[in-house]
């Protein structure tokens, strides 16, 4: 059987559209790596005592005089390195509850999942005196519990849309009544201390609390990896996706237990810092513009939005006391969020 | 390769609520069959249990003889495709992006993509002359084009038996022909099976090998055109009383309604005596 189609075969402006669409992610994930970069060396350069780039540099590599090694690697890295990891691992786990649920609003700081994770990581904190890893635990089951009960009350087939999020909003409130019940039995320092935590906060960072998200991170990025060819079936429905052989609901499920654990997971190190995961995949995938998955980028956003706001509250805000950096993803997550409201139309799908 | 989908004493519905039952269908190889029949007859979800995306409550739909539930999802998709009424797409995708997206089940674990997806996916977009759009933005192209690409997609899939659950809908009339000139394309060029649910009575005539007439969930005729369209089935299915005229394109049967106010008075239906305006 000969075929038309066979014959006048072009692939030139197929392989051009794809070739153009790579080097625009590439370009994308260089500039904001570079982006990165410059943060963090600003991030470790700069402070109540801050030093020049061959300074740094030499510290970097080790041969730093001791209080130069005391501020930069036992202060100012693990703190870094902590911000960029969390700010990864709440990227992500946005990304994939937006993507799955296909509903810019579905993200687990707004539908109550990173909620659930303070809760429980504050429960755990405050009355049983868990340490880290204990801490980090508590959060999974509490977020664990949350998305569980959000599924549940969504109902089958209602999973996708705005009823889920509106579930998830109600969850949300329920879980800061049983926060704020925890906060008010609490003794007044340990309640201090959670509150400033509850606000999310890189500050006091160390490497056990780094070692736990990196751990996280790397058991489950792959994960994503292996399974993003799967998430760009799901983007188009769950009709197509299973007519093209992805089991559309074990896929979500699947793909839901890593959202839920990289969120419960990075709050539990810094507490729920605001916004992180709203906005980052959104902000990506428009500085991308193809209607890509753009996962990496979405993740180097993350990670720039985390430095950049502890950076922010450390230095340049106002006043003695070093603001938490989830004062200023709120800030830059709230503005987002009303214009993502006025703009959505009524099926929730953002304009 | 003959591949055989049949619907075995199927029942389907949405939570309880049962809308084809005890239903029997041989998808016949290689011919372009049209299923038809009044809203809320059971076309779409006939065609999303044939296509594994209903479970049937009773029954089974059988790939080759074997229940396609139980077969490998991938493996399925090689073979049987559905293009929903209205699918959706992320925000922002261009139309290279959203057509190479088809050829999912083709690709393995690592084997990511290959110069034969290329070849296929171009000879996709060069069927539905999409190939210039290759860089626009799904969202930016009028309805016509946008069908297009999505039926692309579908043949980028490139499943052996391709359902399309009413591919013209919202288009004009010069596009439905468009879509319908291509899918029979496709299925005399390639040998592809397609099954289609169809509104245009007179359309599903002319491009149907096989038509499936369907009333309340259950199958009222089935056969060729001129062995069933009749002013009978139609009575029976649509609750419209028509005359069947021959096509004068093709020779297909033709299906005119009649209605209230125009020509032949069927035995023993009130007419309604309408005066001419008078200018």
């Amino acid at each position: 059987m000969t075929t038309r189609s066979e014959v006048k075969t072009d692939v030139a402006p197929l392989s051009h559209a794809r070739a153009r669409q790579i080097r625009r992610e590439h370009r994308l994930v260089l500039a904001l790596l570079g982006a990165l970069v410059l943060v963090a060396a600003f991030s470790l350069a700069v402070g109540a005592y801050s030093l020049g780039v061959p300074d740094l540099l030499r510290t970097l590599t080790g041969q730093g005089t001791q209080s130069e090694n005391f501020i930069v690697l036992s202060l100012r890295l693990p703190r870094l390195t902590l911000a960029v990891l969390v700010g990864v691992a709440f990227a992500i786990s946005g990304a994939l509850f937006q993507t799955v649920l296909r509903n810019p609003l579905a993200s687990p700081d707004i539908i109550g999942v990173t909620g659930g994770a303070s809760a429980a990581a504050v429960f755990g904190m405050l009355i049983l005196g868990f340490g880290s890893v204990a801490t980090s635990l508590a959060a999974f089951a509490g977020a664990s519990i949350v998305a569980c009960a959000i599924y549940l009350l969504a109902g089958r087939g209602g999973v996708v849309g705005y009823r889920f999020v509106l579930i998830g909003v109600g969850v949300a409130f329920m879980v800061q009544g049983l926060l704020g019940y925890l906060l008010s039995r609490a003794d007044l320092n340990d309640a201090q201390g959670a509150l400033l935590w509850l606000v999310g906060s890189v500050n006091g960072a160390g490497w056990q609390e780094i070692a736990v998200v990196a751990v996280v991170l790397l058991a489950l990025l792959p994960v994503v990896r292996v399974l993003s060819g799967r998430l760009r079936v799901l983007q188009l429905g769950d009709d197509l996706a299973t007519s093209l052989g992805v089991g559309a609901e074990r896929t979500r499920l699947v793909l839901l237990v890593v959202a839920v654990a990289l969120a419960a997971t990075a709050t539990a190190a810094v507490g729920p810092l605001a916004f992180v995961a709203f906005v980052a995949a959104p902000i990506a995938r428009r500085l991308l513009g193809t209607g890509g998955l753009a996962l990496i980028p979405t993740a180097l956003i993350g990670a720039l939005i985390t430095t950049v706001a502890d950076f922010t509250a450390q230095h340049l805000l106002p006043g003695q006391l070093e603001l938490p950096a989830g004062i200023i993803t709120g800030a830059i997550g709230a503005p987002y969020l009303l214009w993502l409201l006025a703009t959505s139309n009524t099926t929730g799908k953002s304009a | 390769m003959t591949h055989l989908l049949r619907a075995e004493s199927v029942s389907l519905g949405y939570d309880h609520t049962p809308i084809i039952e005890n239903l029997d269908l041989e998808i016949v190889h290689g011919a372009v069959t049209v299923i038809v029949g009044a809203n809320a007859s059971g076309k779409s979800t006939l065609l999303k249990g044939l296509a594994r995306l209903l479970k049937p409550d009773t029954g089974q739909v059988t790939l080759n003889g074997r229940n396609i539930a139980a077969l490998p999802a991938k493996k399925v998709a090689t073979i049987v495709g559905l293009l929903p009424q209205q699918p959706i797409a992320p925000d922002g995708i261009t139309v290279a992006d959203l057509i190479s997206r088809g050829r999912y089940p083709h690709q393995g674990w690592f084997r990511q993509w290959s110069s034969t997806d290329d070849t296929i996916v171009a000879a996709a977009m060069a069927a539905t002359n999409t190939h210039e759009l290759a860089e626009r933005r799904l969202e930016d192209l009028s309805g016509g084009q946008r069908q297009r690409v999505w039926i692309a997609m579908a043949l980028a899939q490139d499943p052996e038996i391709l359902l399309l659950d009413e591919p013209t809908t919202f288009l004009d009339v010069t596009h439905q022909i468009e879509v319908l000139d291509l899918l029979l394309e496709r299925n005399r060029e390639r040998g592809t099976t397609v099954v289609m649910v169809l509104h245009d009575l007179n359309l599903a005539a002319r491009y149907a090998d096989h038509l499936v007439v369907m009333c309340a969930g259950r199958i009222v005729a089935n056969g060729t055109p001129a062995e069933i369209l009749s002013a009978d089935i139609v009575r029976k299915a649509f609750d419209l009383d028509a005359t069947i005229v021959s096509d004068p394109v093709c020779g297909a049967p033709m299906v005119v309604p009649i209605g209230r106010f125009h020509g032949l008075v069927p035995p023993g239906s009130p007419r309604l005596n309408v005066p001419a305006l008078e200018y």
